[in-house]
């Protein structure tokens, strides 16, 4: 059997899988982020819990309504980012000529209370919801076998974020947004409406944690907690990629989870400390992140 | 002539500090008019005003017969007016012909984006620079004074577009103010620098502490040459 630095090669190629599949929900959160912390100026600690509320959007549209996962995809993101909406217009929006610090405050509180209020209702045992039919079964690619849902993930993944770098960067859109982060008042003077552009921004970070909630329910259950520990993780990716910046945040967030699975292969005891280690280099060596610009 | 600014009674804050006490001034179609003053006499901010940029405001703001001073930022411009301010306000993040195109149209008849490569040859040749802040300070202010020219606003407010820059671009930019007249641009100058303004404007106001304290037209220049030495200790 071929090996590689005396490992096995489908020991290694598994962790690989298990490496992009949790950067792939590393890379779709921080994207969330990153788009968030760069026009808001807010860190928005309720990430994790609208990540788990788009899992269990999923679940709820599934066995209260009947709408399978293809719908979920589509619906749980716009139902999760419509809370996001209402948490800006009604909270957030009244923080933003305070210190950043409220604002983190604010969103770190909301996130216990949600996570406090699903964890009374459903329980902390997690609720199973299964891979859609479409997607059952695997590739055998000789070397390991690769299972479809989670080749969708990864391709979903990296089609989301690289659709979202394109909007910001490439279209006119995202030059109002890339301006507005800069100077919101003088975008507001050449006539586009700033605070609504500000809430539709939130609801879209927002909605981009329940997407990625709605492709982690078949791989993780659905658990009120689920956020909780994957958010940790997330805030270092995006502290390592640089807040804010889009770029940052996916290529970090992928690399992060490669390496992290690399680690369990090599270095198992390492593996859950390997990306705060990095995240201590990168604070050390630039501080700005490897992405950022100040 | 038509009326397409009146500032009445205007008073503006900046949190706790009040900057201006009860500003009158009016601005005709196709005129140019400058505001004079010393630093801190309150131009800037009448400025920002007409565009809701300060904290707060009272009086009343009327642009083009409506009263604009409880609208948002955003509700304003879209009289058709259009902002330069003093410190340009060029984006890092977007490239120069990023920039130019940046501000939504908001009137009919905005100049092509031709035209206004014509008018300011520098800006089509740095158009593909990566980043709008690495222009020169006079490409900078000419890229600031461009893009408000494609989105049809008609009403031009331009802060100190001449200060720091070298002769021959405060020489090219007056060519330009000559050419927006002509072309029926309606245009309030705030300026530091007389010898600028003076060929350029119809009438002129000079503001002291927050208030007007003298207008007058173009033609009365000469006789107050004398108490604008005083005005601006110039």
């Amino acid at each position: 059997m071929t090996e590689i630095f005396g490992k096995p090669l489908p020991v290694i190629m598994g962790q690989l899988l298990i490496g992009l599949i949790n950067g792939s929900f590393y890379a779709l959160l921080s994207l969330g982020l990153a788009v968030i912390f760069g026009l808001l100026n807010i860190i928005n600690f309720t990430h994790g819990a609208q990540y788990m509320m788009g899992a269990f959007a999923a679940y709820f549209l599934l066995n209260k309504l009947g709408l399978n996962y293809w719908w979920a995809l589509v619906l749980a993101p716009l139902a999760v980012g419509a809370t996001g909406v209402v948490i800006e217009r009604l909270m957030l929006s009244r923080l933003y000529k305070l210190d950043h610090l409220y604002g983190l405050l604010l969103t770190f509180g909301i996130a216990l209370v949600i996570q406090g209020a699903f964890r009374h209702e459903f329980g902390s045992a997690g609720l199973p919801y299964s891979i859609p039919a479409l997607l059952e079964g695997g590739q055998n690619l000789g070397f390991m076998f690769l299972p479809n849902y989670r080749a969708w993930v990864i391709f979903a993944s990296l089609v989301v974020c690289l659709g979202t770098w394109f909007v910001i960067e490439r279209t006119k859109l995202g030059a109002y947004l890339r301006a507005a982060t800069e100077n919101p008042a003088m975008v507001q003077a050449f006539g586009i409406n700033v605070p609504r552009m500000i809430t539709l921004t939130y609801g879209f970070g927002v909605a981009l944690a329940g997407l990625a909630g709605v492709m982690a329910a078949p791989i993780y259950q659905v658990n009120p907690l689920m956020g909780a520990d994957t958010i940790i993780v997330v805030f270092a990716v995006v502290v390592i990629g640089g807040m804010g910046s889009i770029m940052g945040a996916v290529v970090t967030g992928f690399g992060l989870g490669v390496i992290e699975g690399l680690t369990k292969v090599f270095y198992p005891e390492a593996s859950n400390t390997v990306i705060f280690v990095i995240m201590a280099i990168v604070l050390m060596i630039r501080p700005q992140g490897l992405f950022g610009s100040r | 002539m038509a009326e397409v600014l009146r500032i009445s009674h205007l008073n503006a804050w900046y949190g706790e500090s009040h900057i201006l006490h009860g500003v009158d001034l009016v601005v005709n179609k196709g005129e140019v008019v400058t505001l004079l003053g010393r630093n801190g006499s309150g131009r800037t901010t009448t400025l920002k005003s007409v565009m809701g940029l300060v904290g707060r405001r009272a009086g009343s703001i009327l642009v083009k017969g409506k009263e604009t001073v409880s609208w948002p930022t955003h509700r304003i411009a879209h009289e058709g007016i259009g902002y330069c301010p003093e410190e340009r306000a060029i984006f890092a993040s977007l490239s120069v012909e990023e920039n130019l195109l940046l501000p939504p149209r908001t009137g009919e008849g905005g100049m092509g984006v031709d035209e206004i490569y014509d008018m300011f040859p520098n800006l089509r040749e740095r158009r593909k620079t990566a980043q709008g802040t690495k222009l020169s300070g006079g490409e900078q202010q000419m890229l600031a004074m461009a893009r408000i020219l494609r989105t049809g606003a008609d009403l031009l407010l331009l802060d100190e577009i001449t200060e720091g820059l070298a002769p021959v671009i405060v020489q090219a930019l007056g060519r330009v103010i000559v050419k927006l007249k002509e072309r029926g641009f309606t245009i309030v100058l705030v300026e530091q620098n007389f010898r600028f303004a003076a060929p350029l404007a119809d009438r002129f106001y000079v503001m002291e502490h927050g208030k007007i304290a003298e207008a007058f037209p173009a033609a009365e220049l000469q006789d107050k040459t004398q108490l604008l030495h005083e005005y601006l200790g110039v």
